[in-house]
């Protein structure tokens, strides 16, 4: 296989799996939210929203503990 | 003791914020002079020919540009920080004697390292690397300052309340691993001292200053690797942190797509590192890795509108906060110069549009209506949202600060309108030729076509020096106005008449 072949070779599957990569990404955000334990990323914002330091957490670390 | 309710402390972000405003009044000032040194050259003689040497453009440009990247920028980045990963990880600086310990000395050691860098650029120390020209000690001295800042991010996330981390939080870390990285790498040096002459004497360099550990085509590629992600984890990555926090916060509306943001900070973060490239375009890099360079720049687009359209359609249905609010002015106005400066830049990496461009001073007015109208404004803006917080007091006056806002608009406009005609004038004179070869102007020619346009570009940085003297006292006075209730801070600042 000549340095050319290889390099086109390269390209198109780092691309394939870039463009594999981004919309796994995006379909992994969206399912997210369906599944049981399901993350609502939109809720994030609250972190700014609601950023007292009296305010409840969006996703408090002691919950994690408590497990 | 016991009882009192914990508060956010936000004594290391005032600390920062009054470097910013030092700083910025240093650089900017400094840039204005060296912009009507172009125009009017008998000003680099101005304090006579003893002194010329300090005051000329060569010596100066290089204290511009280092004051207002990593004076007035990098200090606007650690107020920032210091202020919304509290807010946001929901944890104080209070509840930690260590980390406060870390945050000031991360101040104190960071004024060290800019008096010296100050000092000794002012002297003519130089590695003559474009942003890179601090000597060797001083590197060290900043690679310290920022491992003090990491112990303070992770440290901060490391006690949070919040187990997630706010997409801002995701742009600071990045912005802490990126500077890290590329300066590491870009600064690889050897002090003359220990070199060897072709002849084989040893010992006749200096201690002080150094040379690069790579040479020719590889140091040029490694510095435009450095230079080009400067541009994106200095006055990129920690201001989109900057406006994911104080947007919403001050507009009370949610990021328009959470989602959306967090998709264009991979597709920065993976996109920005490849585009350094067009730097080189037509030098004796590679053709294959000028060619990756373009389409890389070009590809940036999209997660840099991506964020900037985030920030738009957050204020949906919300526009008459524009008008209303001189602060959300700079805020939105600085998101669409991102958007202006990131479509023109791909634009300008093109090769054919390069050929034109490069080395001209439409590069000059690119940059300054990113660094003007998104890294400036930007800062303003959340040092104006802060101001009221951390002072608990009512900003001074929003009339002051809506006068603020049009003339420094005036001066970036009348910037890059003026770089935009200039460049394209030089570039279009470097190239043209009679039938025969041979070049129609020479440079002296360009010199005398281009001066009123170096005025024009002067006397836009000094409305915008102006506009920064105006935002210096409106923060200064905000210090004795009106205390303001827990209350009146939930979203919208306090603002005087």
């Amino acid at each position: 296989m000549s340095i050319d072949e290889f390099s086109a070779y390269g390209y198109f599957f780092l691309t394939l799996l870039l463009v594999v990569g981004l919309y796994a990404y995006i379909y992994h955000l969206y399912k997210k939210k369906k599944d049981a334990t399901g993350v609502d990323y939109e809720n994030y914002s609250n972190m700014a929203l609601n950023d007292d330091i009296g305010d409840t957490p969006v996703k408090p670390v002691s919950d994690e503990k408590k497990k | 003791m016991e009882n009192r309710p914990l508060e956010y402390d936000y004594t290391v972000a005032k600390m920062f914020m009054v470097t910013t405003i030092v700083l910025g009044i240093v650089g900017m000032s400094i840039g204005v002079f060296i912009a009507f040194e172009l125009a009017f050259p008998g000003l680099n003689t101005i304090f006579g020919q003893g002194i010329a040497e300090y005051t000329n453009f060569s010596r100066l440009r290089p204290l511009h540009t280092d004051a207002v990247a990593f004076g007035f920028t990098l200090s606007g980045i650690f107020a920032t920080w210091y202020y919304v990963g509290q807010r946001v990880l929901k944890v104080s600086m209070a509840e930690s004697k260590f980390l406060m310990l870390i945050g000031k000395l991360h101040f104190w050691l960071y004024v060290l390292g800019v008096a010296a860098a100050v000092v000794t650029l002012f002297m003519g120390y130089s590695t003559s690397k474009e942003y890179a020209e601090f000597e060797w000690p001083i590197d060290i001295a900043i690679v310290v300052v920022w491992v003090l800042w990491g112990v303070s991010i992770f440290g901060l996330i490391g006690i949070r309340r919040e187990k997630s981390l706010y997409i801002s939080v995701w742009y600071y870390i990045a912005t802490f691993l990126g500077v890290a990285m590329l300066y590491l790498f870009n600064n690889m040096e050897v002090p003359t001292m220990l070199a060897t002459s072709a002849a084989g004497e040893t010992g006749i360099g200096s201690w002080l200053h150094s040379v690069s550990m790579y040479a020719g085509t590889n140091d040029a590629l490694v510095q435009w690797w450095y230079g080009h992600n400067a541009v994106a984890f200095v006055f990129t990555v920690p201001i989109v942190a900057m406006i994911y926090y104080f947007l919403p916060k001050e507009s009370g509306q949610a990021i328009y797509s959470y989602k959306l943001s967090l998709l264009s900070f991979w597709g920065l973060m993976f996109v920005y590192l490849w585009a350094g490239g067009h730097h080189l375009l037509y030098s004796t890099v590679p053709d294959w890795m000028q060619t990756m360079g373009s389409i890389f720049s070009v590809v940036l687009i999209l997660p840099s509108w991506g964020s900037a359209i985030n920030m738009l359609l957050t204020m949906k249905g919300e526009w008459q906060q524009v008008a209303a609010s001189p602060l959300i002015k700079f805020m939105v106005l600085g998101s669409t110069f991102y958007m202006f400066s990131t479509l023109e830049g791909p634009i300008q990496a093109i090769k054919s549009v390069n050929a034109i461009a490069h080395f001209t001073d439409w590069i000059v007015g690119h940059v300054h209506d990113g660094t003007l109208g998104w890294v400036g404004f930007m800062i303003i803006a959340a040092l104006y949202h802060m101001a009221p917080r951390v002072f608990k007091r009512e900003l001074y006056s929003k009339s002051l600060m809506a006068a603020q806002f049009w003339i420094q608009t005036l001066g970036i406009v009348l910037y890059f309108t003026s770089m935009w005609i200039a460049g394209i004038t030089q570039g279009m004179m470097w190239r043209a030729h009679d039938e025969f070869g041979n070049l129609a102007y020479s440079f002296m020619d360009t010199v005398d076509v281009l001066h009123p346009y170096y005025a024009l570009r002067g006397t836009g940085g000094l409305l915008y020096l102006i506009g920064f003297f105006m935002f210096a006292y409106n923060i200064y006075k905000t210090m004795s106005a009106r205390p303001v209730e827990e209350s009146e801070l939930q979203n919208a600042s306090p603002m005087g008449a």
